[in-house]
């Protein structure tokens, strides 16, 4: 397992020394396109990112994990479908579900294979418009008490960039009034339901809380000048969230 | 209320990704017995009322021109299906 | 070819190279494969007897128009002519490659390239579309590079033309489903609607890839016993279409299976193909390598084979199959996507074949690099290519086309938009300028594009500083630097059909601006030639002016070309397309994060207009919105676009201006609402010193095309500092206006104010009208 090799290769200075040696691990399938962003956005919350390979057997100690956007094997039969029979998808889904509750963040396909995976309730199908679409999107922060989300303030607005085919998300009427009811909605869109996702649910997390999906992208929204409108950084949160779950947990 | 089914299929020549990404994930699940798979699309028609003769020539056509990209698919089966 | 052998335990009736020496008199298909007949004959003289079916199959792709430039080349050559030292101070490589490298410091490189897939992408837009991107991006890998972007120039007819939705969703999706796919950011790019192009849609891609320097590879098989691989996606029948006669190859019993119509892309297959080679390059595991794109293994092979040691061999029958009916000429022309060809030591095998296995890629060994000058093809351990690959690769036929300046050129340019009906009635109270400035913004070709750009994915790489609708694609390359690449694409059809030297100077002179715009300094250019058929002497005349106007600038600003490619045949019956050469410039910034947005976001800042307006409308937008054109394009002043992109350069550098947006198509009219609209901040403007100072009107003032223009928001702090380096530059320059972040309008004083959300709905609406 070596560190994420970066274009440039920047290494910010960690925000609390004791972050530095906290492992998040990027897990990239064949097609994953977000995993050098997600790695980044780890380093810059001062964490050390670790790659992870989708045939890999073992989860190399990491003390959290991160499946990152893309359209691993194309997205073909079903976004998600082929990945989530990866080798490590079963060590993750174990470990998420473990007494140590291994901290999980889907991110768009991330998402998709988790629920795939039966790790999240619910699907995604084609946008409602049936086009591919990217934009900032507005989300409300639901629950700030899940391992993503504790450095959020409940119902704090963010902007983070949204891109995706099949992020419609669907659930039966019975499984959407339970994940409201046990506060599992962790983020809804605001102003604009961009793919027509039920009940404007953007993200959701499972009852213990360690495991979140999300369509949109916090990891693009970490850097100013190459994040929303040229300077946000509302995603970074996610990532220093992961770190205080850690810090609080060791 | 019956229904006519048009099941639709890349023509052969045509490179299927979606079926080549779907034959090499099958082994690694243990299902080791197929050589190929192709993927098509299937959709159902809903008729009010009985499908005549002049319905399912409707059917053909819509088939053809509008379910079906003629440059690279071809409408492999239309049939009615009565519930 | 009854006279052909037949041995039947073979699967083919195999032409070898010995039948061709002894079956002198064979009738080939030659024509059928687009070969002329003086062609043919220089085919039999180069190899001193009648080729082989796959001979045959080879030269006729190889020497065919879109392979071997021949009517283009003895023009093109200026490009490579017309460059002083200082200009290839930077290329690392230049033109021949798969594409040009420019060094951009610190030990990084870049390289980039524009390509057209324009006739695919009228058959099946989204396949067309998709694989066009397919195809640059292995161009780019094929160097050594990681591709960080793509961008795409698009042509499509009327936008109210009922074939134009196909075209426009099946190409608009397609570059998004693969593109997206690939992980690549999509910055940028162009889109006009015009009748002219409604049977020949120009579809344009670029990509953009950098490298250090040590990484750089070529396109070359050096090393003798080196062995020569084919890796990616199987062989199947693509784009042969013209070569299904040489089925008469095989067996009259076993038919071959149809050949597809079009070729499909698989962006899945292409990303894997992305990840494995730069694995690859990481680990030092080729020596030379080549992307697989139109004539396939016929054009792998001989390039590889002419610009190395020259010699290679390979067995035809290595190669993995789709369809294993195809014919060995077939394979030879197969355009199969999502494909590379490449060199190997034999050291370096066993680590090669672990990165295939590792992204579970397919690749056969095919031969080996030999030392005797020649390429030898076997099937079966029959020879059937016997040849010295240059004359496959390098020396097609070359032609000086007949050309002269079109009878009707004269007349074109007579007829000025002035002296035109559709001048009459000219908009001039402040009620008609209202209303013409929101019909201008909500016009096809000057609308909100954002129905196309939400399509693509911008953001993924995370090095994503600009992306349209600033007027550059801004990419960082080294993130502890910020050390980046800015680029634009520009072309003006009209301008270039009203006057080919001049509008091709145009092209490139917007392009350059644009780049300086967002504070890069342009460094490289890479041109995209959409031209009609070169046997047309009026179209050819058209193509070498272009060319001549476009060597010409690059000398004057200074940029080599470092590549591109040309599209000739693009008319519909005897009615060619505008000639349309899409110029692409790249720039760089030692830190991107001094690049400049186009739209105003600080309040109170003064708002200035660089440069001077002259009444130019002929071949502009309000001109052809009012169906005109004639006259003759704005005029070209290359020596003041280098000064005005030295002070919009050195501006950005300085800190002396926060927002840039340069005047082109549309005018001051276009640029001011723009301005507002990027980040919705209104502004309040004057436009009566000006019009006095160049004696123009003001609607002379709101919708000319005079070019060498630009208008920037300046903090109050730095307002002497700007005006005086203007001065010591001798550049015009006029405060027009103030940002006004209060007031959400924009507000010409005396002629118009229009609200924000007024000037949204006309400018975002036009594009969801017409196609949902």
């Amino acid at each position: 397992m070596s560190e994420t090799p970066l274009i440039g290769g920047a290494a910010p200075a960690p925000v609390d020394s004791r972050l530095a040696g906290a492992r998040i691990g990027v897990v990239t399938f064949p097609g994953t396109l977000d995993d050098r962003d997600a790695s980044r956005a780890v380093r810059l919350a001062g964490a050390t990112a670790v790659d992870l390979w989708h045939a890999d057997t073992e989860l190399a100690d990491v003390d959290a994990v991160i499946i990152p956007g893309g359209f691993s094997y194309g997205d073909y039969l079903r976004a998600g479908a082929i990945s989530r029979f990866a080798p490590l998808m079963g060590k993750i889904v174990d470990a998420a579900n473990s007494e140590a509750k291994l901290p999980v963040l889907g991110i768009c396909n991330g998402f998709q294979i988790l629920t795939e995976a039966h790790l999240l309730p619910g699907s995604m199908i084609k946008n409602d418009h049936l086009k591919f679409l990217c934009r900032d999107q507005v989300l409300r922060v639901e629950n700030n008490t899940t391992a993503w989300t504790n450095a959020y303030t409940a119902g704090q607005d963010i902007t983070v960039p949204l891109k995706n085919q099949d992020g419609q998300y669907i659930a039966d009427e019975k499984t959407l009034d339970a994940l409201e009811a046990e506060n599992r909605v962790v983020f809804r869109y605001v102003g604009f339901n961009p793919n027509g996702s039920r009940r404007d649910i953007a993200g959701i997390s499972n009852a213990a809380g360690n495991v979140v999906g999300l369509m949109p992208h916090p990891e693009h929204a970490v850097e100013a000048g190459y994040g929303p409108g040229h300077t946000g950084t509302d995603g970074l949160g996610f990532f220093t969230s992961a770190l205080n779950t850690l810090l609080g947990g060791k | 209320m019956p229904r006519i089914v048009v099941d639709v299929m890349l023509k052969p020549e045509i490179l299927d990704p979606q079926g080549k990404a779907i034959v090499g994930a099958l082994p690694r699940l243990g299902f080791n017995a197929f050589s190929a798979v192709r993927q098509g699309k299937r959709f159902e028609l809903t008729v009010d009322g009985e499908v005549t003769d002049e319905i399912l020539a409707q059917a053909r056509e819509a088939a053809e021109t509008m379910l079906s990209n003629p440059v690279i698919e071809d409408v492999v089966n239309v049939e009615v299906v009565a519930d | 070819m009854s006279e052909i052998s037949a041995d039947t335990t073979k699967k083919f009736n195999i032409d070898t190279v010995a039948n061709a020496a002894v079956t002198p008199d064979v009738e080939l298909p030659w024509a059928e494969l687009g070969l002329k007949q003086n062609e043919f004959d220089d085919v039999v003289k180069v190899l001193g007897r009648r080729p082989t079916g796959a001979e045959l199959a080879m030269y006729s792709v190889m020497w065919s128009e879109h392979c071997s430039y021949k009517s283009s080349k003895n023009h093109l050559r200026q490009f490579g002519a017309k460059v002083t030292e200082e200009m290839k101070k930077d290329m690392l490589v230049g033109i021949g490659e798969n594409a040009g490298v420019t060094n951009l410091g610190d030990g990084w490189a870049v390289t980039f390239k524009i390509e057209s897939h324009n006739s695919p992408s009228f058959v099946e837009p989204y396949q067309g579309a998709a694989t066009g991107i397919g195809g640059i991006v292995r161009d780019i890998i094929s160097m050594g590079a990681r591709p960080v972007a793509v961008m795409d120039p698009l042509r499509f007819g009327a936008i109210d033309h009922p074939d134009t939705a196909r075209v426009m969703h099946g190409a608009v999706a397609g570059i998004g489903g693969y593109g997206n796919s690939l992980g690549l950011p999509n910055i940028g790019g162009e889109m006009v609607f015009d009748s002219i192009y409604q049977g020949n849609p120009l579809v344009n891609a670029l990509a953009v890839g950098v490298m250090r320097h040590e990484d750089i590879r070529l396109a070359n098989a050096s090393g003798k016993g080196n062995k020569v691989v084919l890796f990616g996606a199987r062989t199947g029948g693509d784009g042969i279409g013209g070569a299904s006669v040489l089925a008469s190859e095989s067996f009259d019993d076993t038919k071959p299976s149809k050949r597809p119509a079009v070729q499909v892309g698989d962006p899945f297959a292409e990303k894997v193909l992305i990840e494995c080679c730069l694995e690859l390059f990481k680990g030092s595991l080729v020596e030379g390598i080549q992307d697989l794109g139109a004539a396939g293994i016929s054009c792998a092979t001989s390039e590889l084979a002419s610009n190395g040691d020259g010699g290679m061999q390979v067995e035809l029958t290595s190669v993995l199959l789709r369809d294993p009916t195809l014919t060995p000429g077939e394979i030879l022309m197969s355009e199969s996507q999502e494909r590379m060809m490449a060199v190997v030591t034999p050291e370096n095998i066993a680590a090669f074949e672990a990165v295939m296995e590792k992204w579970a890629v397919e690749y056969s060994w095919l031969g080996e690099v030999t030392d005797t000058g020649r390429l030898i093809i076997t099937w079966e351990g029959e020879v059937i290519v016997d040849v010295d690959p240059r004359t496959v690769a390098h020396d097609g036929p070359v032609y000086d086309r007949p050309y002269a300046r079109p009878e009707w050129q004269d007349a074109l340019q007579a007829d000025t938009f002035t002296s035109s009906v559709q001048d009459a009635g000219r908009p001039s109270t402040p009620e008609e300028l209202k209303a013409a400035v929101l019909e201008l913004i909500a016009s096809p070709n000057m609308c909100s594009k954002d129905w196309i750009t939400n399509q693509y994915d911008r953001y993924v790489g995370g090095n994503t500083a600009m992306a349209f609708p600033d007027d550059s694609g801004v990419i960082r390359v080294d993130e502890e630097t910020g050390l980046g690449v800015a680029l634009a694409t520009d072309a003006n059809g009209r301008y270039t059909f009203l006057d080919p030297y001049h509008g091709a100077q145009l092209a490139l002179a917007e392009a350059y601006r644009n780049v300086a715009t967002s504070g890069a300094i342009p460094m490289a250019v890479s041109d995209c030639l959409n031209f009609g058929s070169p046997e047309d002497p009026d179209v050819m005349w058209q193509l070498a002016e272009s060319i001549r106007g476009l060597s010409d600038a690059c000398m004057v600003l200074g940029i080599p070309v470092t590549g591109g490619n040309v599209s000739l045949y693009n008319q519909t019956g005897t009615t060619p397309i505008h000639p349309t050469p899409v110029v692409a410039v790249l720039g760089k910034f030692d830190d991107v994060a001094r690049r400049t947005p186009s739209g105003w976001a600080e309040d109170g800042q003064a708002i200035y207009l660089l440069g001077t307006t002259a009444a130019e409308l002929d071949g502009s937008e309000w001109s052809n919105m009012r169906g005109h054109l004639g006259g003759l394009p704005p005029k070209v002043d290359l020596e003041r676009e280098r000064e005005l992109g030295a002070i919009l350069i050195n501006a950005s550098r300085d800190g002396m201006i926060d927002s840039a947006h340069d005047l082109s198509e549309g005018g001051l009219a276009a640029a001011l609402v723009e301005s507002a609209l990027r980040f919705n901040t209104g502004a309040r403007v004057a436009l009566d010193e000006v019009a006095a100072r160049d004696g123009v009107d003001t609607f002379t003032q709101l919708f000319s095309e005079t070019q060498g223009r630009a208008i920037v928001s300046v903090p109050r702090s730095e307002e002497v500092r700007f005006n005086d380096m203007c001065t010591a530059r001798n550049f015009p320059v006029a405060r027009i206006g103030v940002v006004d972040a209060a007031d959400s309008a924009l507000d010409i004083q005396g002629v118009f104010t229009a609200s924000l959300d007024e000037l949204r709905e006309a400018h975002e609406g036009t594009l969801p009208k017409y196609f949902g």
